[in-house]
């Protein structure tokens, strides 16, 4: 089936839950409510005629301006060789919505990624915890508005430029050059150096 | 060998140099076994480097799958910090003496991922290295050239050998790592 014969079936079937078929030039996308989410995937994957036996990807992204973070499912279908685009749209507060493992297994892991790194909560998820980094570690580092953390148990996460060493060096350099003439000149320097201070 | 040893200590006015130090040394650096601890692509070169081409085992390295029974430990790779606590972990189970290769720019300082959420910026942050050995990956005629400074390291250790400074008592025979310049 075409992408519009899919969508035509599914707005046919589910109404306003499913939004009309968005950029037909590139890879065409739905837009799915977050409410009707389960029952939709449920239903493609179930129909015989549409027949989405896989769950290829899952992934999200983060729009900071439209306060949105947007949830993507990318389908195939072995039977029928055709291939299919879900987008979910979430408030970027609590982002929240109903989890596919039911569904597709393969969800499972796809979905604790999307925990781990942007924070999105997938609700009836069996086991839903951080998937590559620590369980520990404070924040979703794919938020646009991120900030690291300075140290991580006790390690620092900044390293500094070693050039900025030899600009050190260099400083030091010239001050011991500068107390060499100082000491060589006799006392009228270090006074000079004293008015200095102050300012 | 004590005019080499007085020259990198400076204090020492009299050394009892022995040839013992000499011959555990000779030993010591002629079995550095270091811990497979591979971590990314630079593992490859470290194989590669164990390998017959470059073959380090013609210095008497090999590879040891534990670090209960390593000597060295080859930072091969991007290390992150979840990894990092592992590698201290590792680094702490290792008998003394022991001796860190940092290989790569990953391992020295995060190389291409200094920027990332997640990789540690350096092994010297959680662990002392001796030597850095730099590339991305670095060959392994680079990464022998390190275990060679290694040795060179270890034969600059002294551990029997007596010394004392200038008005002080001459210790007994003992333990000093400190010696080694």
């Amino acid at each position: 089936m075409t992408p519009e014969e899919i969508q035509q079936s599914l707005a046919a079937k589910f109404g306003d839950a499913v939004g009309p078929l968005q950029p037909a030039n590139k890879d065409p996308w739905v837009e799915v409510k977050p409410a009707a989410l389960r029952e939709v995937c449920a239903h493609l994957k179930a129909d015989p005629q549409l027949h989405f036996d896989c769950l290829m990807n899952l992934s999200a992204l983060d729009w900071p301006k439209q306060n949105q973070i947007h949830v993507v499912y990318h389908l195939f279908s072995y039977a029928k060789k055709h291939a299919f685009i879900l987008k979910v749209k979430l408030d970027r507060a609590s982002p929240t919505v109903a989890s596919l493992e039911p569904v597709w297994k393969s969800a499972d892991w796809l979905e604790r990624e999307q925990f781990d790194l942007l924070g999105v909560t997938f609700e009836g998820h069996p086991d839903l915890r951080r998937i590559m980094l620590p369980d520990d570690w404070v924040g979703n580092p794919l938020r646009k508005d991120y900030a690291e953390q300075p140290h991580y148990h006790q390690i620092s996460t900044t390293r500094e430029s070693p050039l900025d060493g030899f600009i050190r060096l260099d400083e030091m350099k010239k001050r011991a050059a500068s107390a060499a003439t100082a000491t060589a000149t006799g006392a009228e320097t270090p006074a000079a150096e004293k008015k200095e201070l102050p300012q | 060998m004590s005019k080499h040893y007085a020259q990198d200590v400076g204090q020492v006015v009299t050394t009892r140099t022995s040839f013992i130090d000499d011959i555990i040394n000779l030993a010591r650096k002629s079995s550095i076994f270091y811990l497979l601890f591979g971590l990314a692509c630079c593992g490859i070169e470290l194989m590669q480097t164990g390998g017959p081409r470059a073959d380090i085992d013609r210095f008497g390295s090999v590879p040891r799958a534990t670090p209960r029974q390593s000597d060295l430990m080859i930072v091969a790779g991007t290390l992150t910090y979840k990894m990092a606590e592992r590698c201290k972990l590792l680094y702490e189970q290792m008998a003394e003496p022991k001796y860190v290769i940092s290989m790569g720019s990953c391992a020295s300082c995060g190389g291409l991922f200094q920027l990332a959420y997640s990789v540690c910026k350096g092994v010297d942050k959680i662990v002392p290295v001796d030597i850095y050995v730099p590339g991305c990956p670095p060959r392994p005629e680079a990464l022998t050239e390190g275990l060679l400074r290694v040795q060179d390291k270890i034969v600059r250790e002294r551990w029997f050998a007596g010394r004392r400074e200038i008005g002080q008592r001459a210790p007994g025979l003992g333990i000093d790592y400190k010696v080694s310049a």
